[in-house]
């Protein structure tokens, strides 16, 4: 602690080497922790909430369709506390442009979804209106809807009595009580009694039921249960936990671990010689006040040491404030699009990851110019050999 | 020196202009840069004294490898993610633009944007076949296949995985209809048993899917018979005959129709036939607008994604250049002084630095460009298409995405190399000859 002045001082020797040294270390851990949140939000598949529901859907595909009826009979298998069920919908609103998640849901949707909130008079009304609906409160604001109002909604795979109307009265707009989670607002939500009277096509099915598990350390058992219910009918079903199925189901996307991987790789190679030839020139240049310091009485060991510290320091703290960047440019970002594009913000995980990433960066970058500080000999050193 | 903050105001003000110009600026115009640098160079005495310059500061680049290879490297990391991003956003909508033609149509219930999301009853297949403009076979039967799409699980090569894929039901005449698609490997299948035939995509992307093998879908059992090559969208499908995998899924209704149009001419008649027809509340697009259509918003995704990543990365590399550049600069300081004290003016110094910086980003440019180009030509991946079901591309690294590459390369290698450059032009001479 007693050289940290000392190491200051090494660091701001050369001010703007320094500087640009940090603008690039900046750079590159601003990409970092924007990417690595990305990862971790799609690895993660919500919120901790989810670890006790499972979700139920079709063995064949998610687009094929399970019988309301299973609802009763999931219900009977023990650890099973609250099942519910949700149908895709798909419609748009005024333009394809405008795209947002809809379903019609069952009335106890809001139970097992804990994790919204809504007020208690709103979400009774929208439980007893038949074409009633319920928005996420970003959506809302999005489009400007009030309580009381009617959204037009086209319906691209369900007509109702020939046509693609189906205007539907607001009556409900929820939170989400965990602010990261802003991205589920974007969503539609209608009454899947009046979906189910009313459609052309359709009777008596759903897409998905969510189950509510009384423990969540039973989930397999559980899960194996109710796929037993349908094994070997040609409704067959597919359970697994939340998290599972919602990262299966971004996995179809892409392969974002791969894909953050790979151009991480990239920028931090490039970081490594970027920072690693600064280094190394700073030794270069130090050389004879480094053999001062050795005159001085400082070791061999001593002289490393400092070398090292100033090193990772200068990644520490570039790395620092590339993350912090990071943390403040993505809700920036998700508050400015109005809940359209939804970015987490940079999560501990990350936060710990690039600490490691800083240290084990510093640490190598600083090790072979330490080593060099370290084998100078004081009388070639002053002599300028 | 009066100011040297006004100086680099000026600077950063010119760059940003000038870079702005540059990202935009078409090949020729590229070009007239060239020429007319090089003509300055070698025609005017200034251009000519700032060349020599430029030959004692490349000459010396072999002993300053280290420093010099880290604005290489920087820069070829930034081109190579850069183009690899574009790349696959090229990759992805060039296979959907090449899918379809502009004289095959595909019709649609009114209103749905997908196959996913339409219906077309049954009855309404012999009314769309008497429509005007519908090419015909040798025995006049008219060229259109009712075709079903069932959204399936298969494992993945990669990891085993459930993925989506599109299983697709095809009319008799979907051979003739889609006259893009060949077999290249074993036969068709026989309407009425339960045989598929496989897209090479597909068959690249899922486990399982050799000829001879067979595959439960549906609760049956599915034979294997033939590969099938088309070069678009269609590859990643598998595809049977419609009225089998109708039975299997219990579907009654088709979902698109695709008719072979008797020419551009023949759509029209087409489009204006459906149009005029009260009984059908249809819509028809050639295949080639619906397949583009939908490479839209990934694709521009993809891309919007690979720049911003691409651009911060720049700045990266743009602080590093900097950094190789004043050190070299400060290097070879008593060197630069000596030469001005001799006579070199300011101009030919700077053009000199500019020109070794350029050079080493050249260098850069290609050397990212050829790796992209090395890893990712032809690399193939797959996403979730609109229809709910993986689409199968591969990276397509164009001479364009390479020259654009290149002209971000010479962007950085400008900006990394311009501060260095006017700082050793004004650097006094007596200071810069006492520099150690």
């Amino acid at each position: 602690m007693k050289y940290l002045s000392l190491v200051w001082a090494q660091l701001f020797r050369s001010k703007t080497r320094t500087l640009l040294t940090l603008l690039s270390v900046i750079a590159a851990f601003l990409l970092f922790g924007m990417l690595d949140s990305v990862r971790v939000a799609f690895n993660a598949g919500g919120s901790v909430d989810g670890a006790n529901r499972l979700i139920v859907a079709s063995r064949l595909s998610i687009t094929q369709s399970l019988p309301v009826r299973l609802q009763a009979e999931i219900e009977t298998i023990p650890g099973v506390q609250q099942v519910t069920y949700a149908m895709w919908f798909g419609g748009i609103y005024q333009d394809q442009r405008n795209f947002f998640p809809n379903f019609s849901v069952a009335p106890n949707f809001f139970d097992v979804y804990g994790e919204y909130e809504v007020p208690p008079d709103q979400l009774q009304a929208f439980r007893d209106t038949r074409n009633g609906a319920a928005v996420g409160e970003s959506l809302a604001k999005k489009f400007g809807w009030k309580i009381g109002d009617t959204i037009p909604l086209q319906a691209t795979i369900f007509p109702r009595g020939g046509s693609n109307d189906w205007p539907l009265e607001l009556k409900a707009i929820f939170r989400a009580k965990d602010r990261s989670n802003v991205g589920a607002e974007n969503q539609l939500l209608m009454n899947w009694t009046y979906f189910d009277e009313s459609n052309d096509f359709i009777k008596n099915q759903v897409s998905w039921f969510t189950v509510q598990l009384a423990n969540a350390d039973q989930a397999s058992r559980v899960a194996q249960a109710i796929d037993a219910i349908s094994a070997n009918s040609d409704r067959e079903t597919k359970s697994q936990t939340e998290s599972a199925f919602q990262q299966a189901f971004a996995k179809q996307f892409a392969d974002i671990g791969l894909i953050v991987t790979a151009i991480m790789g990239a920028v931090f190679f490039t970081l490594l010689l970027l920072t690693g030839n600064t280094m190394a020139q700073a030794v270069r240049e130090r050389v004879p006040e480094l053999a001062t310091l050795k005159t001085l009485g400082f070791t061999d060991g001593t002289v490393l040491a400092l070398v090292m510290v100033e090193s990772v320091l200068l990644v520490v703290i570039g790395g620092l404030v590339g993350l912090g960047l990071a943390a403040a440019i993505m809700p920036g970002v998700s508050a400015a699009s109005g809940g359209v594009i939804s970015l987490p913000t940079v999560p501990l995980q990350t936060w710990l990851i690039g600490l490691g990433l800083m240290v084990g960066i510093g640490i190598i970058v600083g090790v072979l110019p330490a080593l060099r500080a370290r084998r100078l000999k004081i009388v070639d050193a002053l002599a300028g050999r | 020196m009066k100011s040297p903050w006004l100086w680099n105001l000026l600077s950063i003000v010119a760059l940003v202009v000038g870079l702005v110009i540059w990202v935009l600026l078409p090949w020729f115009g590229v070009l007239g840069i060239a020429v007319a640098i090089a003509l300055w160079l070698t025609l005017t005495r200034g251009g000519r004294l700032a060349l020599a310059a430029a030959r004692i500061g490349i000459g010396s680049l072999p002993q300053r490898w280290g420093a010099s290879s880290v604005i290489v490297v920087g820069i070829a990391g930034v081109v190579g993610v850069l183009v690899a991003m574009l790349a696959m956003g090229a990759g992805f909508k060039a296979t959907l633009d090449s899918t379809g033609d502009d004289t095959s149509a595909i019709v649609l219930r009114g209103g749905s944007q997908a196959e996913t999301n339409s219906v077309i009853t049954r009855d309404q297949v012999p009314l769309i076949g008497t429509l005007a403009g519908i090419a015909r076979d040798a025995q006049g039967r008219p060229l259109l296949s009712p075709e079903l799409s069932q959204v399936v699980n298969l494992p993945s090569k990669a990891d085993g995985s459930d993925v989506n894929a599109q299983f697709r039901g095809v009319g008799e005449l979907a051979w003739a209809v889609h006259d893009k698609v060949r077999l290249i490997e074993g036969r068709r299948f026989a309407p009425g048993l339960r045989e598929i035939v496989v897209g090479q995509g597909a068959r690249s992307q899922f486990r399982g899917l050799d000829v001879g093998k067979t595959l439960a879908l549906g609760n049956q059992q599915w034979t294997i018979v033939g590969v099938f090559a088309s070069g678009d969208a269609h590859d990643s499908e598998l595809w049977t005959d419609a009225e089998t995998l109708a039975s299997t899924y219990n579907r009654s209704s088709y979902q698109s129709i695709t008719v072979r149009t008797d020419g551009t001419a023949g759509f029209t008649a087409f489009k204006a036939a459906m149009d005029a027809d009260p009984r059908l509340k249809l819509d028809v697009s050639t295949t080639r607008a619906y397949y583009g259509k939908q490479s839209g918003q990934l694709a521009t995704l993809i891309n919007v994604l690979g720049t911003v990543i691409g651009a911060i990365m720049a700045v990266g590399a743009v602080f590093g250049a900097l950094n190789t550049m004043y050190a070299a600069v400060a290097g070879r300081a008593r060197e630069i002084a000596t030469m001005r004290a001799i006579g070199f003016r300011g101009l030919p110094v700077v053009v000199a630095v500019m020109l070794e910086t350029m050079l080493l980003a050249l260098l850069g440019g290609l050397l990212g460009g050829l790796l992209a180009w090395t890893i990712f030509n032809g690399y193939s991946v797959s996403t979730l298409g609109s229809n709910f079901s993986q689409v199968v591309f591969q990276f397509k690294v164009s001479p364009e995405l390479l020259w654009n590459g290149l002209k971000w390369a010479l962007g950085i290698g400008l900006v990394g190399g311009l501060f260095p450059a006017l700082r050793a032009a004004r650097l006094p001479v007596t200071v810069a000859l006492r520099a150690t």
